[in-house]
């Protein structure tokens, strides 16, 4: 075989593995970004103005640990045709199912609040009344969800995840100093020792890569889907691919609030986004629109996390591939959780901040609850034959799950008694 | 009415239907399952009481 024979069959094989990619991605890549949803963001840009670029390394530790937790839900998802819901109650019986559906139901309903306070508090800064962004958002999502195919809502969804993708031409435009990013960032430092703040933040940075709905998200799209054993090898790669793209958002997030406001105390990515305006419009405006898509993102995944688990358990359909005559309650649950999430934040003197607080608090509950199973369900090997965790997986999940459960036990305690770890 | 009756037979249904746990209760499975619930059971305590305190303050 001559040269440029062996060139040909070797593009074609790549080709082939790029085609193949190109029909098995969408979970991973859309969980992993919507991964950055407003809290995110918010948690990125103070993570910035606080610390500049000293934090970035620890954003870039984040890859392995969020791929490593979401990779397990797409072999258990592919293997069993089971959401994560489902695969709870069958596997670990009524009580244990009930705790996580209505916790999931809790801590879904709670966080798309937040997700509506970041969308209309970005569109805020357009002039946009709050209520014209909770319609414009509702009859969006509508249109998203209602097309009939699964097919159609990834693809569209996977749009928005190109959008998330904004921070990084703002990065750019704010000139950083790529000698401080490399000097600073890269080199693992905790800038001014192990404060309590600094604590907090890390733990927040955790708690916003890592969240429950994530887990029965992404399980349930696999699902939904329709990936078979045979696509998990791809399935993963989709993940990694997300993982490190919802980080590298993170450190563009990172460096535009860490170039501009570096000392500038901020309490939310709109509060942000505001400021960057007075010094750069463009990045200003840049930042809000980011927020609203990353709100977007995050309000679409978790309302679906929601209706896929109670379709799952209450035997009703539910797939994107139905119509609304053939699962109403999928779609009538959805729209549900979505229009009451939405109403909150019109509520004059409704308590946003003890919202705040209690999305961090109850997800403690669900997320060492949701990942224990996770690990146990990937050991079962009558169900899980080959795919089953091998010991070295066992290490590093086992490791990665006790660890997010220490911090982010850490994390909701200190949001109960702010100065508990002083 | 009706509509409230159907949803609890529902839900006694559901509970039948994954009555029986079907993972195998090795002892390892045991273990994790009663930290788990050591785990929560203390988180609920603590919330309970955080409650308990910010109601005292009110």
């Amino acid at each position: 075989m001559d040269f440029f024979s062996l060139l040909y069959f070797r593009f074609k094989k790549v080709w082939k593995a790029v085609r193949l990619y190109l029909v098995i991605a969408g979970p991973g890549l859309v969980v992993m970004i919507a991964d950055n949803d407003a809290g995110g963001i918010t948690t990125y840009a103070a993570t910035g103005a606080k610390y500049g670029y000293h934090l970035i390394w620890f954003l870039l530790l984040l890859i392995p640990i969020a791929y490593y937790v979401q990779e397990m839900t797409v072999r258990l998802g592919a293997v069993t045709k089971r959401g994560h819901a489902e695969a709870i109650f069958e596997s670990f019986g009524a009580f244990w199912g009930w705790f996580s559906l209505l916790d999931l139901m809790i801590v879904d309903w709670l966080t798309l609040v937040t997700e509506f306070v970041g969308m209309t508090s970005a569109l805020s800064i357009f002039g946009v009344p709050a209520w014209m962004t909770v319609i414009f958002v509702i009859l969006l999502m509508g249109m998203v969800v209602l097309n009939g195919r699964y097919w159609t809502w990834e693809k569209i969804a996977l749009g928005f995840c190109l959008l998330n993708l904004i921070y990084i031409p703002a990065a750019f435009m704010v000139n950083p100093s790529m000698a401080d990013i490399v000097g600073q960032g890269l080199i693992p430092n905790l800038p001014g020792g192990l404060t309590n703040e600094l604590f907090f933040l890390l733990m927040a940075n955790i708690g916003t890569t890592i969240a429950p709905w994530m887990l029965f998200f992404q399980q349930s799209s696999v699902v939904d889907k329709g990936l078979l054993e045979k696509d998990i090898k791809m399935g993963k790669v989709d993940t990694f691919i997300g993982s490190v793209i919802t980080v590298a958002v993170a450190v563009f997030v990172v460096i535009v609030t860490g170039t501009l406001l570096h000392g500038v105390p901020i309490e939310d990515a709109a509060t942000a986004a505001k400021m960057l305006m007075q010094t750069n419009h463009y990045i200003g405006a840049f930042m809000a629109i980011g927020l609203f898509n990353a709100g977007l993102l995050g309000a679409i995944c978790i309302s679906l996390a929601s209706s896929w688990a109670f379709g799952e358990i209450f035997g009703w359909a539910h797939s994107l591939n139905t119509k609304v005559k053939e699962a109403p309650w999928f779609y009538i649950s959805f729209f549900i959780t979505l229009v009451t999430a939405g109403i909150v934040p019109l509520i004059p003197g409704a308590p946003l901040v003890l919202i705040t607080l209690f999305v961090q608090v109850v997800a403690v509950t669900l997320l060492p609850a949701a990942l224990v199973f996770l690990i146990l369900l990937l050991n079962d090997k009558k169900t899980m034959g080959e795919y089953a965790n091998t010991p070295l997986q066992n290490i590093v999940s086992t490791t990665i799950v006790g660890g997010i459960i220490i911090l982010s036990t850490m994390y909701g305690v200190s949001a109960l008694f702010p100065n508990i770890f002083q | 009415m009706r509509t409230l009756n159907q949803f609890f037979s529902k839900i006694r249904e559901i509970n039948q239907r994954y009555a029986k746990p079907t993972v195998e209760m090795s002892r390892g499975v045991k273990f994790s399952l009663a930290v788990l619930r050591i785990y929560l059971f203390l988180l609920v305590v603590l919330m309970i009481y955080k409650f308990i305190t910010v109601i005292k303050v009110v």
